[in-house]
């Protein structure tokens, strides 16, 4: 199906080692378990009927096929001198209004397109599209987040101009979607004021892997016991590197800021390196 | 956190490796999964038995190699072990820490026949 990866395959397993079932009968033949097999792996001379256990050294990175993919995404991203943000938060945290509220500011300077994961719906994507820039659907189904071979078959399909601004908006999930790298310049974390400040300390895996932590929705702050100052410093315990933007994209309050960071991260994409 | 997806993963790489080193079953798996990794060992186990269903590591036992946290302390400059990634130094208290090992998981190697 797919020509530069193969895909077709998607996840089913193949039963077809049809080869290979005169194995079939003879699986019980007490070879001790243990982690001391290494040196027997050369031993082919079974009996009849029997099979020899051996050990095959692997040495992988579970997420190493991930991470091959979203070098290739983050090499595309640099041929084109794009910048690509994934967007990470839980449910709720206002990751779609703050795109719209962005988009409206800056599509008049800026290319810039939207990929948006979620489980089920097109309506964040329906919801970018009415801002009039191109937003890509991906239903994870049952999937708790995007994977880097998703997203460049979404890059195929949106097919989009250089120096272009791309916002990966990945499913609700302050949990899983840390661990995936997708070839993004940047993990920005979205966090809502209604949440509570110890999400930072609740979720570590998603705020050490940040670079960028969004406070939103800040016009709530009054009507909250939300305390900033103290969720800033969790947020730093669990990754003294992570910056902070507080904000609210429903009043505007703090986006200039958030654009002027955009705005820097693009002007940092169309640096020619040697 | 998505041990159903790391267990699918698990299962590509063993069919990869089925035909690259040929072999038919696998009996058991060992993977190494850090402190830091963000990877709930219990609900690996669970993932692990239904993703690899029918498959040529049906029944397969899975063996689990934990890796403490590490990390380097940069006011310190000494190695420490942390069990959480907003853990602090236990000798300067700083947060400056740089994690250098428990944040991997790797599958390890493979008993098969």
């Amino acid at each position: 199906m797919c020509g530069v990866c193969g895909c077709g395959e998607g996840h089913t397993h193949s039963h077809d080692e049809s080869n290979d079932h005169e194995h079939a009968h003879d699986h019980h033949h007490g070879h001790e378990h243990g982690h001391h097999h290494h040196e027997h792996s050369a031993e082919h001379a079974h009996a009849p009927g029997l099979t020899q256990a051996r050990m095959v050294q692997i040495e992988q990175d579970i997420l190493a096929k991930n991470n091959r993919y979203a070098d290739e995404n983050r090499r595309y991203f640099s041929e084109r001198g794009m910048l690509a943000l994934n967007l990470v938060s839980s449910p709720g945290s206002g990751k779609t209004t703050l795109l719209t509220e962005t988009i409206l500011r800056l599509k008049d300077e800026l290319s810039i397109a939207v990929i948006e994961g979620d489980q089920q719906t097109a309506r964040d994507a329906d919801r970018i599209r009415a801002t009039g820039v191109p937003a890509l659907q991906i239903n994870t189904g049952k999937g708790c987040h995007l994977d880097a071979h998703r997203v460049g078959h979404g890059l195929e399909s949106l097919n989009l101009p250089e120096h272009s601004l791309l916002f990966i908006e990945n499913v609700g999930n302050l949990v899983c979607p840390s661990a995936f790298d997708l070839g993004e310049a940047h993990k920005v974390v979205i966090l809502s004021v209604t949440e509570g400040e110890d999400k930072p300390i609740k979720y570590p895996d998603m705020f050490h892997a940040a670079d960028l932590m969004i406070l939103n929705k800040t016009d709530l702050l009054p009507y909250l016991d939300f305390d900033s100052a103290q969720c800033i410093q969790y947020a730093k315990q669990v990754n003294p590197r992570i910056k902070v933007l507080s904000l609210s994209a429903k009043t505007g309050e703090g986006m200039d800021n958030w654009l002027t960071w955009l705005r820097a991260e693009m002007a940092l994409q169309r640096i020619e390196y040697a | 956190m998505h041990e159903m997806s790391l267990c699918e993963s698990v299962l590509q790489i063993i069919e990869q490796q089925a035909k690259a080193q040929q072999f038919a079953k696998v009996k058991t798996v060992w993977l190494e999964i850090g402190a830091l990794s963000g990877v709930e060992p219990e609900a690996m186990q669970f993932s692990f038995e239904v993703v690899m269903q029918g498959s040529l590591a049906d029944q397969a036992r899975l063996e689990i190699i934990d890796v403490p946290g590490v990390a380097w302390c940069m006011p310190c400059g000494c190695e420490v072990l942390v069990r959480q990634l907003y853990d602090e130094c236990p000798h300067c208290g700083s947060h400056q820490l740089q994690i250098v090992d428990g944040d991997q998981m790797r599958i390890k190697e493979l008993e098969v026949e």
